[in-house]
């Protein structure tokens, strides 16, 4: 049975697809910095967790994490090394490409047992089939593409006792700001994400957008042109160059529907619009679509979400 | 301060793009422009310059088209410029490609190399922290505002619930989202001035690479096949007649969204 080292960056849900996806292809083993990671593990079918500790990791930028996944790659030499594909695990992914002297795909949607790797490429227009020719399968998962199942198991566990570098405390982190985005869910991980455009017109208006992402269960996203125009923080841009999102709901609401916009949300699995301009690009792409004035369609639709619930 | 800046040359974004018959991003049928987060890489580098002197190196691997994007970040303001072509480098991975911009940065005194977070055609977004493993640099990678701090760097990283404030000493590699800052659009008078300004045109043999080590050949990740994923069609769409809302909620509840 092939071996399958996972990073586990924490209890998230990209964690859990990672787990999940590991799992299809062998005995997985993850590498787990905190308790919540390594129970993570442990629910999501790990056979072994590597129980890390490195006093003082946190206080550095990727580097001491590197060092300690490169040194266990060197010593279990797995058929495979998965890490989510966040912004942390493409970083982690080019260490360990260098050390290991491995070929390594980003973003993959699907893996199998022969090595076969699919990616979204062209923003989602193009579906490749590709494969490692040299090393190792080493890869970053696309969060939302692998529907994460638990699997309970009793892992046996090794404790790594890792001692931080000298040279791997070269980006320290001086303090970290969170912005806590409340009750709602992460948008990258969020089963329904309600945005809205420079059509929702203010600040203030996005109190209608959060409504109806809290009548869904949802979390708030925004296109560019609303991040610009100061209504939304950035953090909640949904796009190319923002978060890409893969929800099974995506409602639009006041975005024309840029390319740039629908790269990062065009696999959606359901996508709804409201936009007053019947010409509109994102109607294009909707499997529902109202034409009309967000301020009227918006406030009739959350009274009738609350009649119905 | 001697800034770096890596820029990538990408077909047009906003237009369809496609793989070519040996699976390689087709770039000869593409209308090709500079990657989009690295135009805020160049901005960026040209505001710590006008901030504390120095000088700005623009750097790029690609074929001959390229010269167009160097020309550009020259019109920006940029100061001198190196572009590593040659025909072995055709198909290379992303391994390879770190390997060649290590060496052509090797050949550089710089104490901040400044990239895009993801270039626009492959959005890997790895190739800072590729070079920092080859070049022993210290990356603080993502970032949204960067700052002199003594000798080092004070960066904002972007994160999705946050952000981190990040220190770190010279010589350093960065990468930039487009929060940093909006870039200048060339003058008529940079336009002019870029022609007069240094391009040094290397080769593989320039670097010392022997051209077996990078190119398709060499590269190893392989692309099997692709397939056009169907274009998303248009499903129901109503005019809002004073009841839009309520179909909307009719539709959500009928997908079992409610
Ligand atoms: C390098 C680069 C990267 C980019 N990255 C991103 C990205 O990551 N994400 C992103 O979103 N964009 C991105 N963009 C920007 C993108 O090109 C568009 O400009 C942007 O998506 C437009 O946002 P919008 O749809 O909200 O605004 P607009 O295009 O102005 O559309 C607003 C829409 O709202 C409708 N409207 C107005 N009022 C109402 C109302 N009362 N009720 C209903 N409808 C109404 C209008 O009919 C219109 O269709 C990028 C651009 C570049 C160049
Ligand atoms: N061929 C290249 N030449 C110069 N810079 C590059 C090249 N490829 C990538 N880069 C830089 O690395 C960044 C990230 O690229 P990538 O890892 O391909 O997403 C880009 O935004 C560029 O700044």
């Amino acid at each position: 049975m092939a071996d399958i080292l996972v990073y586990v960056p924490n209890s998230g849900k990209s964690a859990a697809e990672t787990l999940t996806l590991g799992r299809s292809l062998g005995q997985v083993s993850a590498v787990a910095f905190d308790d919540s990671a390594a129970s993570l593990a442990a629910e999501y079918g790990a056979a072994k967790v590597y129980r890390v500790t490195a006093e003082g990791a946190d206080d550095y930028f990727v580097d001491p994490k590197a060092s300690v996944l490169i040194d266990l790659a060197g010593r279990v030499g797995p058929d495979a090394f998965l890490l989510p594909g966040t912004d942390e695990g493409r970083a982690l992914v080019a260490r360990l490409a260098v050390a290991l002297d491995s070929g390594f795909l980003t973003d993959v949607s699907g893996l199998d047992a022969e090595g076969t790797a699919t990616q979204d490429i062209f923003a989602g227009a193009t579906v490749t089939t590709s494969k490692i020719t040299k090393g190792i399968n080493l890869a970053t998962v696309k969060p939302g593409a692998v529907n994460a199942e638990p699997a309970p198991a009793e892992p046996e566990t090794e404790a790594v006792d890792a001692a931080v570098a000298e040279t791997d405390k070269r980006v320290k982190i001086a303090e970290r700001v969170d912005e806590p985005a409340g009750d709602r869910p992460g948008l990258a991980e969020a089963d329904v994400v309600v945005s809205g455009g420079r059509g929702v017109g203010s600040a203030e208006d996005f109190a209608l957008i959060e409504r109806v992402a809290d009548a869904l269960g949802g979390a708030v996203g925004a296109s560019r042109a609303a991040t610009d125009a100061g209504y939304y923080p950035h953090k909640f841009q949904v796009g190319q160059t923002g978060t890409t999102v893969s929800p099974q709901l995506y409602v639009a609401a006041g975005i024309s529907g840029a390319i740039q916009h629908r790269a990062g949300m065009q696999t959606s699995r359901v996508i709804v619009a409201v936009n007053k301009d019947v010409d509109a690009p994102i109607f294009g792409m909707s499997d529902f679509g109202v034409v009309g004035d967000l301020f009227q369609v918006l406030p009739q639709a959350l009274e009738e979400i609350e009649k119905r619930k | 301060m001697n800034i770096v800046v890596l820029v990538k040359q990408v077909p047009d974004s906003g237009l369809a793009r496609r793989l070519d018959e040996q699976l390689r991003v087709d770039r000869n049928g593409a209308n090709n422009v500079m990657g989009e987060l690295d135009e805020y890489a160049v901005e960026a580098a040209l505001q710590l310059k006008e901030a504390h002197g120095g000088e700005v190196t623009v750097v790029t691997v690609g074929p001959d088209q390229a010269s167009d994007t160097v020309r550009k970040t020259l019109a920006m303001g940029a100061d001198k410029a190196v572009h590593v072509v040659d025909d072995a480098i055709a198909g290379s991975d992303a391994l390879a490609t770190s390997k060649i911009l290590a060496a052509a940065l090797g050949r550089l005194e710089y104490d901040l190399i400044v990239a895009g977070a993801e270039s626009t055609d492959s959005g890997m977004g790895v190739m800072p922290h590729l070079l920092a493993a080859r070049l022993g640099v210290p990356a603080a990678t993502g970032v949204r505002k960067i700052e002199l701090d003594g000798d080092g760097i004070k960066v904002e990283h972007q994160r999705d619930n946050g952000y981190d404030v990040l220190t770190a000493s010279l010589p350093a590699i960065v990468s930039v989202w487009d929060t940093i800052n909006t870039p200048r659009y060339s003058s008529l008078k940079g336009i002019m001035a870029a022609k007069r300004k240094p391009v040094e045109t290397l080769s593989l043999s320039d670097l010392g690479i022997d051209p077996s080590e990078v190119g398709a050949g060499a590269a190893a990740t392989e692309v099997r096949s692709a397939t056009d994923r169907p274009e998303r069609t248009a499903g129901q769409i109503v005019a809002d007649e004073g009841e839009g809302g309520r179909a909307l909620a009719e539709f959500l509840a009928v997908e079992k969204f409610i």
